[in-house]
């Protein structure tokens, strides 16, 4: 998904090299590939009522966004638009392309006990945050001893 | 009154757990690099940066003796009791450094920041810019 074909842009290339080195010593990667990388970045957390999605995906108009649940698939999914000048404008010249272009579509496998009725999605400094309950039912309960 | 002490005492010790967590992370110097295109043409420079997470008051930017500095700082709400359980984004700072060339005009930085995105325009100085030349025939 990184634009590493820019054989001059050192940084990238390492990105890669590491992505591969980590691609190679993990011994049990997701049936969905290794996620690591992508667009946008992932951060996942979890509370004992709810699950917390953070997806770092900057500069993006919060209609366009896809955000699904489908038996317990969380799909973020859209397109940004590279603002790069068009192949006619001879007089412009791109230094340095490393920001993420085109479409874009990230998954994530939640646990059994999301409730799929309760997820709220806000979107902020460029930052979309899932919120997913737990059910009622998986959350801790205290049990009073009569 | 006893749960409302331990619930004061609690909210303090998580207070003084966060202070902790952020000199320690004011410490350790490691710091994200954020993505930009840089992109030239005649009248200056457009550099655009993707620092989510980031809001406008933690952004710094600096120029100094040739050199442009962009550093934010990540500031994200996050529940009190959570717990990662998976991260791509671990360092919650972004900096990078540019060394600007001579002909840049560093006085007329102008600079936006819209949901991360970081977009900066250094226009080339007056004498820098290129001119047309008419060559007259006599």
């Amino acid at each position: 998904m990184y634009r590493s074909l820019f054989a001059r842009d050192v940084f990238a290339e390492l990105d890669r090299m590491q992505r591969e080195v980590q691609e190679a010593f993990d011994l049990s990667p997701s049936i969905r590939g290794i996620g690591r990388g992508g667009f946008p970045a992932l951060n996942v957390g979890g509370t004992p009522q709810s699950v917390e999605i953070y997806a770092f995906a900057p500069g993006l108009d919060p209609a366009t966004m896809e955000v699904n649940l489908d038996r317990g698939l969380l799909t973020i999914a859209g397109e940004r638009t590279p603002d790069l000048p068009s192949g006619d404008d001879v007089k412009a010249a791109v230094h340095i392309n490393e920001r993420f272009g085109g479409r874009f579509r990230r998954v994530v496998s939640l646990s059994d006990d999301v409730d799929p009725n309760t997820v709220a999605a806000d979107y902020r400094d460029g930052v979309l945050h899932i919120h997913v309950k737990r059910h009622q039912s998986a959350q801790p309960r205290r049990i009073t001893v009569q | 009154m006893n749960d409302t002490t331990a619930v004061t005492k609690n909210e303090h010790a998580s207070r003084t757990d966060a202070a902790t967590r952020n000199e320690a992370a004011q410490r350790s110097d490691s710091a994200l690099m954020p993505p930009v295109d840089v992109i030239e043409d005649s009248a200056g420079i457009t550099l655009r940066a993707d620092l989510p997470g980031v809001p406008k008051d933690k952004l710094k930017l600096q120029v100094e003796a040739g050199t442009l500095t962009i550093e934010g700082e990540v500031s994200i709400a996050m529940p009190e009791s959570m717990e990662a359980t998976y991260a791509e984004v671990s360092v919650p700072r972004f900096r990078r450094v540019f060394t600007l060339s001579k002909e840049l005009d560093t006085a007329k930085v102008s600079a936006e920041f819209k949901q991360g995105v970081l977009s900066l325009r250094i226009p080339k100085a007056e004498h820098a810019q290129p001119r047309r030349i008419d060559v007259k025939v006599s």
